[in-house]
């Protein structure tokens, strides 16, 4: 190995820029936080479990160059009506769990293909397509579940149903699944639990993806990725590909989503779904992905960075100004901001490269 | 199946778009192991007699083709580029047709990779199969060393030489199994010698083994080199079919560029000119595909200056770079006054305007109408066609003038159209050719660049366009530089030629110099490249 | 083609089928026993109040950098005017102007740098605008709660320091414009001075699109290397059409609060951009086309929705499903658009 040049430093620092950006606001925010490290890594440990799967389920479709999939939220309302209707027939432990991720597969699997043929309309404007996609199919949700549900899907458990006798309650109490499968293989190393089962799920959701990416499939969209039009002139079907892509992201969201709120107890029927898509897609930014490039390192990382930035900030702000509000706004401000940067450097570095290709020559001739 | 039938035929091939013929009853055959030398100036019918051939989709949505196709006795339509391969039939295209990010290895089997079976494709069928990295090396370095190369399997094609992406092209179209025909479409133009010299040998050797080639090329020496049987076309027709040992260069020469005696008879009288207006010094162009690297001119005032030279050389480029289109360096002058380079309001202040080669991208604005595109440029650089409102506080566009000029111009350029409100894009070439013409006259300027002029319209309107800009000289004294392909049309016009050659300049000669001439210097013949310097 | 085929080919299903349901809206409102002069009213006062909003669309979307969703840059502008004008005591009418006033500069400062950053991005402007929109929301969020206001009608009451979420303009701006010139017929109120400052700037808009650098903004947005060729320089002027949009919205927000009698902070301007990017729509526009005439029947008929809905909704059923309708309306919208740009003029 030779010894790094300046050169490749500076190169390091600038693909990494947003990871670095975020250790150095951590360490600054940890010390004024006043939090134990006891207590910081259990955080740490919960939030891994409780998000790894949804940001996993992002992977895909960046492999297969359709950027960062903002329709991710379809599938969390697909998880989310197969938990509202598990507790409804009142299914307990494992068995409900298994039951909801079973019934949100089809569910998630016509989403995702409508998503699919959606952004396949929109070829090049595939993030801010699936991103308002996202805003029409909840009001679709809201449609089935605020005024569907109880009227025309038969709810028999009255404890979940609205007063007025129809549409399902802001939140649903999960009791009967809370957290099953995170106590399922109960584990402590000193203070600390750790959800054994859960992160053998997350585990197995990793093996998929790696080995997927070995596939016909998988290298099929990577073609695709890297150039539609050559892949299509190659005989790959590249729209039904991208469907492929977009479903097999939002069935894993769906079961992202299940995990998810086994973990916290409640569904909060309205709201739940709509933050994960952007809290997934800045968490896997934060751990140094990008539009087109995504690693499970990545993910990783970046819900340790991210939710450990979000656990300190509102008491850092409250020790540091006096006021936990303005921590509230601090983390809501980063998590807009780090999606923010990680699509202008996209954008900024495209339209660079097209650039760069023509200093080429000039450089030469500079140097003569 | 009858083996004494030809491989490939095709039968009274004819095509038009939208009433405009670019083929014309083409017929010829090819037979196994042959290679068949097609060669014609740009716009000839090559690249749409190609696309007929491959099923491309373009050719269906404008109304399919007239004539026949036979394989092997069979006669056959291709619905798609696909449906050719399967029949054995492959294509390495101008542009390269790679993945950057994946290995020679990749490309080479792009979808048809070797894969394992695992249990997971009884649930989600064959695409779950996964790669058999090792059977695809074995398999690519097989592929490659049918094209007689050396080349790592393991590189990312954005790593290559260029030289070794177009092998990577051709050693993917060789690794498909029953492969009988190979199109390949300018093949050297982006290579070395030496790596043209190898390209040939391997084709040699490809025909050896009972592969059929279609060889497009510009580089004549290579036709007669390698090919059995040459085919000219011009104008959409066969011109001259023979076996290329029956004819050498200058004979391919005349056929492809044809119209010489009667190209001759129009020439205009001879002028002189002894008074330098617009002077290059050391200008090199970063224009993709055609690379200027070191031009130096001077071109005199009131003059028609030709350039001419083959596709990708780098003629386009000049006018580009001057007019501050593409990145450029070097000196260029008028009347001694140095123009700044890279800013297109510097030289259209400096009364100097272009007509692009690329209407439909920097000509026109194809989704606003004809009067807008015609007085746009007046109106931007020289503040014209607005009108002043509440005595002269502000200016607005004044309709009235913009229409005006329209009509002016589409009368006196004879452009066929509804009324000065169409919307360009729903003009035919020629007419689309005469508005960015009109636009150019519209801001009067000293020094005037139109580039590929008659490219893709029809022979009507190729003849008006040649003369309003000769009309236009003669009235205006407008010094025209004008850039083609088609040496005849620089011929009839120009009264001095230059030739491009590799982003340098082979050699100037007066227009009546003989063809012969000036083909020589495109071919690279000369070597006068030191002149340039 | 039969000409019933033409005119749907070239309205568009989802407009049509809009127009059609308000027009049944306003159809049905009497038999369910909705007073169609409160419905006009509402609808009116909706759109002058949305209209400028709507308006603050059309400079970018000439410009070739598509649809406004970085509205909510040029609402903050307008919020800093009008706290700005409170705070340094301007009251009544004068202060919607003083608002306008200062609204301007930090409209230019932001709109200048917004059109820098979306130069820099040139092909993928629509969802960074989303969230440079939603970033610069969550970073005032922090500098209300910082900045040194001191008017007791703006501070949180209880000792607490930082802005309120809602501040009313009574007395201060309230009906600057609405009470202008209104004319009162029993409880229909049209709202002059309001309807006729947004033809006034919808005008001189229009006139702007006339001028030079108007029409150099239209040709930027149909072929930018076009523009280029003729000595327009690109960047420039797709700076300019930004901090033109950034300023309406900025006047856009003030006219919508002079109306609506609140100044809503915080995450008040978060999802402003929605609606009228969905209305301007909703009135024929395109991604990269978009009238004076589109801004008009678009905020008109996307507020006779809004309107609408509620009401007929409500007496008929006894449900309010209009939250859904709008997310539906709105957002469906916005897809058919995206999903209907040719992607280059090949």
């Amino acid at each position: 190995m030779k010894k790094p040049d300046r050169k490749s430093v500076i190169f390091f620092l600038e693909s990494n820029a947003v990871p670095i950006l975020f250790l150095i606001i951590i360490s600054i925010g940890v010390p004024y936080s006043g939090f134990s490290v006891d207590y910081l890594v259990q955080e740490i440990i919960i939030r891994l479990s409780r998000n790894s799967f949804l940001v996993l389920s992002l992977l895909v479709p960046i492999m297969a160059g359709m950027g960062l999939n903002f329709g991710m939220v379809l599938g969390a309302m697909a998880g989310q009506i197969g938990l509202i209707f598990v507790t409804n027939w009142n299914i307990v432990g494992l068995q409900g769990i298994g039951l909801a991720m079973i019934l949100s597969i089809p569910l998630s699997i016509l989403l995702g293909w409508m998503s699919g043929k959606i952004l396949n309309m929109a070829k090049g404007r595939e993030m801010v397509t699936g991103f308002i996609l996202a805003f029409f199919m909840n009001g679709v949700y809201q449609l089935v579940v605020l005024y569907g549900m109880g009227s025309i899907i038969p709810i028999g458990n009255p404890s979940m149903v609205l007063s007025r006798g129809y549409g399902i309650r802001n939140t649903v109490n999960l009791i009967n699944i809370r957290q099953t499968l995170d106590s399922l293989i109960p584990l402590k190393i000193g203070n600390i639990q750790i959800p054994v089962a859960t992160f053998m799920v997350i585990a197995l959701v990793c093996l998929f993806i790696v080995w997927f990416r070995k596939t016909k499939l998988g290298q099929d969209m990577r073609a695709i990725g890297q150039d539609m039009h050559v892949a299509e002139s190659a005989g790959i079907n590249v729209e039904r590909t991208r469907i492929i892509a977009i479903i097999i992201s939002t069935v894993l969201a769906g079961f992202g989503m299940i995990l998810y709120l086994q973990n916290i107890g409640t569904l909060n029927t309205y709201n739940s779904h709509e933050q994960v898509g952007m809290f997934s897609i800045a968490a896997l930014l934060v751990g140094g992905a990008s539009v087109n490039k995504g690693k499970i390192s990545h993910a990783f990382l970046g819900v340790t960075l991210f939710h450990l930035m979000f656990v300190i900030s509102p008491m850092a702000g409250k020790n540091l100004i006096g006021q936990a509000q303005l921590g509230e706004y601090f983390r809501v401000f980063v998590s807009y901001g780090v999606i923010s940067i990680a699509l202008v450097l996209y954008a900024y570095r495209k339209l660079k490269e097209k650039e760069r290709a023509g200093t080429a020559l000039a450089e030469a001739q500079e140097e003569k | 199946m009858s083996q004494n039938a030809p491989l490939l035929e095709m039968r009274n091939v004819t095509k038009d778009f939208f009433g405009n013929v670019v083929l014309k009853d083409v017929s010829f055959s090819i037979e196994r192991g042959e290679i068949l030398g097609l060669v014609g100036e740009n716009g000839a019918g090559k690249t749409t007699l190609m696309k007929i051939l491959f099923g491309m989709t373009v050719i269906q949505d404008t109304g399919g083709y007239g004539g026949e196709i036979l394989l092997e006795g069979k006669p056959v339509s291709y619905k798609s580029p696909l449906e050719a391969l399967d029949d054995g039939i492959g294509m390495v295209h101008q542009e390269f047709s790679l993945l950057p990010g994946f290995t020679a290895t990749e490309n080479i089997l792009l979808n048809r990779e070797s894969t394992n079976y695992n249990f997971m494709t009884e649930l989600f069928g064959d695409r779950m199969r996964t790669l058999d990295r090792a059977e695809m090396k074995t398999r690519a370095e097989k592929a490659i060393e049918k094209v007689g190369v050396k080349l790592d399997e393991n590189t990312p094609v954005s790593e290559m030489p260029v030289g070794h992406k177009q092998f990577t092209e051709i050693a993917r179209e060789l690794e498909k199994e029953n492969v009988k025909l190979l199109v390949l479409d300018e093949p050297t133009a982006v290579l070395t010698e030496s790596e043209a010299e190898i390209l040939l040998k391997s084709m040699r050797k490809l025909s050896e083994e009972g592969i059929a080639i279609i060889f497009i090329s510009h580089r004549l020496q290579e036709i007669i080199e390698i090919t059995d049987k040459t085919l000219v076309l011009r104008d959409g027709r066969i011109i001259q079919e023979t076996p290329t040992d029956q004819t050498d260069i200058e004979e391919i020469a005349q056929a492809m560029v044809g119209r010489e005696i009667h190209a001759e008879g129009d020439r205009a009288e001879v002028r002189t000119f002894n008074a330098p207006h617009l002077i290059v010094n050391n200008l090199w162009v970063d224009m993709p595909g055609e690379t200027v690297r070191n031009i130096s001119l001077e071109i005199n005032k009131g003059e028609i200056f030709g350039i001419g030279g083959l596709a990708g050389q780098g003629k386009l480029g000049i006018p580009n770079g001057i007019m501050g289109l593409y990145p450029a360096g070097g000196e260029v002058r008028i009347d001694g006054k140095t123009i700044p380079l890279n800013n297109p309001r510097e030289a259209l202040d400096a009364s100097m305007a272009f007509v692009s080669e690329d209407r439909r991208d920097v000509g026109l604005l194809l989704d606003e109408p004809i009067d807008w595109n015609i007085s746009f440029t007046g109106m931007q650089m020289q503040k014209r066609f607005l009108k002043p409102v509440l005595g002269g506080l502000f200016r607005l566009r004044d309709d009235k003038a913009i229409e005006d000029i329209a009509n002016h111009y589409i009368e006196a350029l004879e452009i066929k159209c509804m009324s000065p409100r169409q919307k360009a894009k729903e003009l035919s070439g020629g007419n689309q050719q005469k508005v960015c013409l009109a636009k150019a006259f519209v801001v009067e300027p000293d020094i005037l660049f139109v580039s590929e002029p008659t490219r893709g319209i029809d022979v009507g309107a190729k003849k008006i366009v040649l003369d309003t800009l000769k009309e236009y000289n003669r009235e205006k004294g407008t010094t025209i530089i004008i850039i083609s392909s088609e040496l005849e049309e620089l011929r009839s016009i120009s009264d001095r030629i230059a030739i491009v050659d590799e982003g340098r300049i082979s050699g100037i000669l007066p227009a009546s110099e003989p063809s012969k001439a000036f083909g020589l210097l495109m071919l690279g013949k000369v070597d006068s490249k030191g002149d340039s310097k | 083609m039969n000409p019933l085929q033409k005119v749907v080919e070239k309205t568009g299903w989802p407009r049509l089928i809009i127009g059609l349901f308000l027009l049944s809206l306003f159809i049905i409102a009497p038999f369910a026993g909705v007073k169609i002069s409160t419905s006009l009213n509402d609808t009116l006062v909706r759109f002058g109040m949305n209209g400028i909003l709507v308006l603050a669309m059309v400079p970018m979307i000439h410009s070739g950098c598509g649809l406004n969703f970085g509205l909510p840059l040029g609402i903050i502008a307008g919020l800093l005017g009008g706290t700005l004008s409170m705070q340094l005591g301007a009251t009544g009418p004068m202060s919607f102007f003083i608002a306008i006033l200062l609204a301007t500069p930090f409209a230019v400062i932001f709109g200048w740098g917004y059109g820098a950053l979306l130069n820099r991005v040139k092909g993928g402007e629509m969802m960074i605008a989303t969230y440079v929109g939603f970033s610069s929301v969550a970073f005032m969020c922090i500098m209300w709660l910082l900045l040194p206001y001191n008017n007791p009608t703006m501070i949180w009451g209880y000792g607490g320091t930082g802005l309120r979420t809602t501040i009313s303009v009574e007395g201060y701006y309230l009906h600057a414009l609405s009470d202008f010139l209104a004319i009162r017929i029993g409880d229909f109120v049209f709202p002059t001075g309001m309807i006729l400052f947004v033809l006034l700037l919808n005008f001189l808009v229009w006139v702007f699109m006339r001028t030079r650098t108007g029409t150099a903004m239209t040709a930027v947005g149909s072929n930018p290397v076009f523009a280029k060729a003729s000595g327009v320089n690109i960047d420039r002027t797709r700076t300019i059409s930004v901090i033109l949009s950034t300023w309406l919205g900025a006047i856009g927000i003030l006219v919508y609060q002079q109306s609506f009698g609140f100044i809503q902070l915080y995450m008040g301007p978060f999802y402003m951009a929605f609606p009228a990017v969905a209305a301007i729509l909703i009135g024929g526009a395109s991604v990269n086309k978009a009238s004076i005439l589109n801004v008009l029947i678009g905020a008109f008929l996307f507020q006779g929705i809004l309107t609408m809905t509620p009401s007929v909704m409500n007496s008929l059923i006894q449900t309010d499903m209009s939250e859904v309708i709008r997310i539906i309306v709105s957002n469906g919208m916005i897809i058919y658009a995206l999903t209907r740009v040719k992607k280059g003029a090949k």
